[in-house]
């Protein structure tokens, strides 16, 4: 099957302009020379499949194209350079709204957004009842726009535009909209449309999104593909980018690593099996040691903390312990865990080092041990904490006796 | 090019056309008392004020209507008026449209030029009423216009043309440079006083000398395209007369050949105007 989308090495230029001639004044004075500015390609020979059914999103740092990728494929930006073919009708979900009128009522925008979107009178009337009842604005929808509610404002326009039901539907970041039980919907509804074997194109923000709702992912950076393949993947290696990145500045604005004077230290961690052997990946629910090298000055009572972070920076869990050293020298302190209760995924495992009643710190290691928790028999489904509890299940009518 | 033309114009929503007219007519009017009949009442101020100004205190003599016999400074002032309103208003809305859509143009794919045809067609339609109205009052006075209504529409979809084409070309100015509706602002005002509205076309001398240069005045103010076409509503609704074959060969060709340039200085600009913006 052709793909839904056929990116084929677009390029797209953009003008960073420094004194822009925006009045005809400042076009004469400046003698009718053109706009000064410097070019810079925000995509820069993207090539990309997307395809039919299913999810794809585009993740990126603000500023590496992936929002101009979307325009491109909507067809509100020209690419300079390049291709882009479209399989099947398609519709973006940009701004929900978009061309609502606040003088006009809730009927009569939606006919003239729906016709904004690409579809006729009678489409749209067929679509009607649906379309409000999705909304859930039956009550509103002959009072004028502008005595809705933000949340209705974007109800109503994220209803029409979904009941165009395109075959390729682009969205940026119009996930985070309205209370939960309206993002229940979307949701589903989104479901529905992948079930119908439509495509969805997806700019968000949001990973844990990204990494629950999509199939495939692209990510972008400075213009360039950097990486395609199963979502999850390529969240996790953004995020592991994003975090490096993040260290690195945090490292060179500290001026080196370590406190002054550097006494107090943090040696290797690891992370040990039942068997003793040291392991980069666990199994979620299984048995786990962390064992980190602590290089005491001198006898002292001290807390070493340890911190759990999942790539996007959610601190999971920081067991906390206190206990004295016997001296100048390097000791091991273990923290063994039953039942890693974490859910498949990458972490980082932070030590940090201070003095009893945690106040002022002696040393600390941010990232001493990356690793992955795996779940190969796929218990949890997202989520933080693999809670690890026990399943049942029994007929109902056995119970009653009938 | 005319082929290229009308594969342009097969695919063409008319249904969004139609919706953002409807919205822009819709909108104009909602939430005042009066509602669609300050259509009417604007205009209707404006002849009030040019009529006393310039029927009572300048003392301007229309013509006689030539076959009708009709003669009125007011209803001669009308027939000018109205057309000019509709050029006046018309080439506002379409130069300002594109940049008063921003929000559209940078979140949905379509065709652009829909938004200058939506706002002259808007304007059209308020036109079409006052010119009813007038076509009641002139009957009503005993003009017979009847026979003539075919060829005033015709008349109408050809100035609507041309302010369609001129309009384009603004709007897509107009997103470079703002400056372009404060500059039409004053350019519609000096234009207005250049073309035989409140004056007969035979008022201004035929020949002034400035500076020492010899200007044939009158000879000048016939190339104005506004000049063409209230001679041609006048002699249509005033003196109920057939215009000249060459005068509707100027403003037929003219006309289309406008509109066609501004289809195609727009299409030039179009794949930009969401990154300007």
């Amino acid at each position: 099957m052709d793909p839904a989308i056929t990116v084929e090495g677009v390029r797209k230029r953009f003008r960073r302009e420094h004194t822009r001639n925006s009045t005809l004044k400042a076009t004469v004075f400046n003698g009718f020379r053109r706009t000064v500015y410097d070019e810079f390609w925000a995509l820069d020979g993207i090539d990309l499949e997307v395809p039919v059914g299913g999810t794809f999103a585009l993740v990126g740092h603000n500023g590496s194209g992936k929002s101009t990728l979307l325009k491109c494929l909507a067809r509100i930006y020209r690419p300079d350079e390049g291709r882009i073919t479209t399989n099947g009708k398609m519709s973006a979900l940009l701004e929900l709204g978009a061309g609502f009128h606040p003088e006009l009522s809730g009927r009569e925008n939606v006919y003239l957004n729906g016709s904004i979107l690409g579809l006729s009178q009678a489409q749209v009337r067929l679509r009607f009842d649906d379309i409000v009842s999705f909304s859930g604005l039956e009550a509103f929808i002959d009072a004028p726009v502008k005595n809705y509610s933000s949340g209705m404002f974007v109800r109503l326009g994220f209803a029409v535009a979904i009941n165009v039901e395109p075959d390729v539907l682009l969205i940026d970041e119009v996930l985070a909209v309205g209370d939960e039980s309206f993002q229940q919907r979307c949701m589903e509804k989104f479901a529905e449309l992948r079930r119908a074997g439509r495509t969805l194109v997806v700019v968000s923000h949001g990973l844990d999104t990204v990494r629950n709702i999509c199939d495939q992912a692209a990510w972008l950076d400075h213009g360039k593909l950097l990486e395609t393949g199963p979502a999850g993947q390529i969240v996790d290696a953004y995020l592991a980018s994003v975090r490096d990145d993040r260290r690195a500045r945090e490292a060179a604005s500290a001026g080196g690593e370590g406190r002054p004077g550097g006494l107090w230290g943090i040696g290797e961690a690891r992370l040990t099996d039942e068997r003793g052997q040291g392991i980069d990946v666990v199994d979620s629910g299984s048995r786990v040691r962390i064992a980190v090298e602590v290089e005491a000055v001198h006898e002292e009572t001290i807390s070493v903390e340890l911190g759990i972070f999942r790539l996007d920076g959610v601190h999971v869990a920081g067991p906390v312990h206190r206990f004295r050293t016997s001296g100048a020298g390097t000791e091991v302190v273990e923290y063994d865990i039953g039942h890693l209760p974490l859910t498949a995924g990458v972490y980082d495992l932070a030590v940090t080092i201070r003095d009893e009643h945690a106040q002022a710190t002696y040393a600390t290691a941010p990232r001493a041990k990356r690793f992955d928790v795996v779940d190969p028999q796929h218990l949890d489904h997202g989520g933080v904490v693999a809670l690890g509890g026990a399943w049942s299940a029994r007929s109902r009518t056995a119970s009653h006796g009938d | 090019m005319a082929s290229a033309l009308a594969q342009r114009l097969r695919g063409y929503p008319t249904e969004l056309l139609y919706n953002l007219t409807l919205r822009e007519l819709r909108g104009k009017f909602k939430r005042s008392a009066l509602g669609w009949l300050w259509s009417i009442i604007n205009p209707i101020a404006n002849i009030a004020v040019y009529s006393v100004v310039f029927g009572i205190f300048f003392d301007v003599v229309a013509p006689v209507g030539d076959p009708s016999g009709l003669e009125a400074y007011a209803l001669f002032l009308v027939a000018g008026l109205l057309p000019w309103t509709f050029l006046a208003n018309g080439l506002s809305a379409s130069a300002g449209s594109v940049v008063a859509n921003e929000s559209l143009v940078t979140k949905v794919y379509f065709p652009r030029s829909v938004l200058p045809a939506a706002a002259v067609a808007a304007w059209l339609a308020s036109y079409g009423i006052e010119l009813l109205v007038f076509g009641v009052l002139l009957l009503v006075v005993g003009n017979m216009i009847l026979p003539w209504v075919p060829l005033v529409i015709a008349l109408m979809l050809l100035q609507a043309a041309f302010v369609l084409g001129v309009g384009m070309i603004l709007a897509a100015v107009n997103v470079y440079f703002r400056d372009v509706q404060h500059f039409l602002a004053i350019f519609l005002n000096m234009w207005f006083y250049a073309t035989p509205v409140l004056y007969p076309p035979d008022l201004p001398p035929e020949r002034y000398e400035l500076l020492g240069l010899d200007l044939p005045v009158r000879d000048l103010l016939a190339l104005n395209p506004m000049a063409i076409f209230v001679a041609a509503y006048r002699d249509l609704l005033y003196h109920l007369r057939f215009p000249e074959p060459s005068q509707w060969a100027v403003l037929g060709f003219g006309s289309l050949a406008t509109l066609a340039v501004g289809l195609l200085v727009f299409s030039r600009f179009e794949p930009r105007l969401a990154e300007v913006l």
